[in-house]
């Protein structure tokens, strides 16, 4: 890993809390690790669909996440294996799941497009852009049905803010004041284009804004600012202050997916972000808080070593039969029973 | 047994049902006013306003929201006015609805009922009069609900709501006055697939479903003053459908017309053609057909309008030449 550079130090009068930072810290390395083993299984041939990696945003699935209780809802995108670790889902499930085994978190039938952990409170990455939007409305509209203190998170990419079900998810929950905090994780890119060059105005937080919907913009590679952020916009969202949005800009290290070269970058410009790569940055907080830098590179070993247990195993592991094709599709007329 | 209009019908189901079941809750514009045709009139009085919710015109957003309701337990019964605007929420009911059970590994239950009034109802022109119940079939994980009458409608209504999978449940607008028998029983449902027969006959199977069902048993009466047994089925449910009915009456009649509203190229008449002359042949006494509209747009002006209906006499007449052996 690089060095980060000298600007990068805690900013002046931030209170840091270095067991939170520690625990950020170890959760990006986790999220990194997955994502680096989910590549290697590509490049080996045991993960068999597309990988949207999230390697460089981890601070925004560390510093958001980390701020729900195990009760609260998430919901994420085709870029979301950050997001459904940091809820609490089991690594080794999520590798199954990747490498399309029985034992995955979606017994293998999702894949990392789908992966969901609903024991955790994770509904889904979704396979559409913004289609988790209204859902996430709808989820938090069941909540005040049920009533209890539960809040939903939203996660999508700066590319959804284009599409409908931003417009009408938001309005939906701004006018039923519904409990959801949306964060726009803004990695300046829609697939290959970058999104601003098509994206109509000041973007995401003045779309809400114009909604009545509160909103606040963050450095998503900073995870303690984005933790400060997601922290004040969420104990609103608690009390009942209806939706929120928090714009977390960041950038993503790697191709849009495993097959992407991103050659549509500038180098200097991918240079530049990987000088403020979100879990370097922790690192260098923490060396300059006086944590030694043999236990922070134990973490990173620590890390690794978690995910090439899990992938071993999961590359042991049985794939499913061919039956579970034709089941959780219907109870009544199901393909098992009426195939055509 | 009650004498009930078909909206009737379905009003009283879903009270009953809401009634029956606090997790029951219904959204679509205009809700709270009775909804557009009034199929909601006097629930808000009973349910209030956060069971039966008024939306914004937001058709993705109200089957969105349907669906994340549906994850965390709650029962949603989805209004989308019009068959043709639900449309506007095609992802949301095809790639999430549908779609969730599956993908998350039976993590997810999505037990929503779509309400999407299909049908011609007069010169309301191109963007409010299909029937589209064809493209549902197609999708697996969906349940495709079409009644013809009050009692069916309201039996049927009951089964969707208590169903844990999603269910698109098709009311005809030029149904909604129809009146008819309605058992007094609030548990009376109605079994997915399970079709009904109209009309008992020797000659002739003629299979529908929805306001072409009516169609059907009045070209079958014509044909019973000519001397021709046509026997109508009303399958009641797309998917799943009762082809044993249908192979049980075309094993008596050894002929199959299929016929309905929807434009006969793709339509679930096709489906239900090619099962039996695959599985039935031997039965077949005479070429199984369809009928249906023509590729055609549906237009304003009522001239127009009835060039692409399929009508009892069109349906008398197929049924004629199969029995002549034309
Ligand atoms: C409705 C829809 N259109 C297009 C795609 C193809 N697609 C997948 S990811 C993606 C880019 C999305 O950009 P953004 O929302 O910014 O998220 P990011 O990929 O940057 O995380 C596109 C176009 C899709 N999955 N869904």
């Amino acid at each position: 890993m690089e060095r980060p550079h000298a600007a990068a130090g805690v900013p002046a009068g931030r209170n840091l809390d270095l067991g939170r930072l520690r625990a950020h810290h170890r959760l990006m390395l986790r999220i990194r690790a997955l994502e680096e083993t989910a590549l290697r299984g590509l490049a080996e041939k045991q993960v068999f669909g597309a990988i949207h990696p999230s390697i460089g945003q981890e601070a925004v699935a560390a510093g958001v996440v980390a701020q729900l209780l195990r009760d609260d809802i998430l919901l994420s995108t085709h870029r979301g294996h950050g997001h459904t670790l940091a809820k609490g889902a089991s690594a080794g499930a999520m590798l199954m799941e990747l490498l399309g085994r029985a034992g995955g978190v979606c017994g293998g039938k999702g894949g990392s497009m789908h992966i969901a952990d609903f024991g955790v409170g994770m509904l889904g990455a979704n396979g559409v852009v913004a289609a988790n939007i209204v859902i996430a409305a709808g989820a938090a509209h069941a909540i005040r049905l049920q009533g209890g203190a539960r809040i939903v998170c939203c996660l999508f990419g700066d590319g959804a803010i284009n599409r409908g079900p931003f417009l009408e998810g938001l309005n939906w929950a701004a006018a039923f004041r519904l409990p959801v905090l949306f964060v726009c994780e803004d990695n300046g890119f829609a697939a290959t284009t970058r999104a601003a060059a098509l994206t109509a105005g000041p973007g995401a937080s003045a779309r809400a804004r114009a909604l009545g919907v509160p909103a606040e913009e963050v450095d998503g590679n900073d995870v303690l600012a984005v933790e400060a952020a997601a922290a004040a916009l969420i104990a609103a969202v608690r009390g009942g202050g209806g939706p929120r949005l928090l714009h977390a800009r960041t950038y993503r290290l790697t191709g849009h997916t495993a097959a992407d070269a991103a050659a549509y970058r500038p180098a200097d410009e991918v240079a530049a972000a990987r000088a403020r790569d979100p879990i370097a940055l922790a690192a260098a907080w923490l060396a300059e808080a006086g944590v030694p830098e043999a236990e922070i590179a134990a973490d990173r070993a620590a890390a690794a070593a978690e995910m090439a247990a899990a992938y071993d195993a999961a590359c042991a592991a049985p794939f499913p039969d061919a039956a579970a094709a034709f089941r959780d599709v219907q109870d009544i007329g199901s393909p098992a029973e009426m195939p055509f | 047994m009650a004498q009930m209009s078909y909206l009737d019908a379905v009003r009283t189901a879903l009270a009953q049902e809401m009634r029956r079941d606090p997790a029951v809750w219904a959204v679509g514009e205009d809700l709270g006013r009775g909804g557009v045709f009034g199929q909601y009139r006097g629930l808000v009085e009973e349910f209030g306003p956060a069971r039966i919710c008024d939306a914004p015109i937001s058709e993705a957003a109200i089957l969105g929201v349907a669906v994340g309701a549906a994850m965390l337990g709650t029962r949603p019964v989805v209004e989308m006015r019009f068959a043709d605007f639900a449309l506007c929420a095609m992802d949301e009911l095809v790639n999430q609805a549908a779609k969730a059970r599956f993908m998350f590994g039976g993590q997810a239950r999505v037990p929503i009922v779509v309400r999407e009034p299909i049908g011609m109802w007069r010169s309301s022109a191109a963007q409010h009069s299909q029937s589209l119940e064809a493209w549902y079939a197609h999708v697996p994980g969906l349940i495709v609900a079409c009644p013809a009458t009050p009692a069916d409608a309201a039996g049927l209504l009951r089964t969707a709501i208590r169903s844990d999978d999603p269910v698109v449940f098709m009311e005809h607008k030029n149904l909604w006055g129809l009146e008819g028998e309605m058992p007094d029983d609030p548990d009376h449902c109605i079994k997915f697939g399970a079709a009904r027969r109209v009309r008992a006959g020797r000659d002739v199977t003629i299979v529908s479903w929805s306001a072409q069902v009516h169609v059907c048993a009045a070209a079958a009466e014509t044909l019973a003053a000519e001397g021709i047994a046509a026997e109508v089925i009303d399958l009641r449910t797309l998917w799943p459908w009762d082809r044993a009915a249908v192979f049980a009456s075309v094993g008596r009649t050894g002929r199959l017309l299929v016929a309905h509203e929807a434009v006969a190229v793709g339509g679930f008449g096709a489906e239900v053609a090619a099962t039996v002359a695959e599985q039935r042949a031997a039965a077949l006494r005479a070429p199984v057909r369809r009928l249906g509209a023509p590729r055609a747009l549906i237009g304003y002006a009522p001239p127009v309008e009835d060039a692409v209906r399929v009508t009892a006499p069109m349906i008398a007449a197929a049924a004629r030449a199969m029995v002549a052996g034309q």
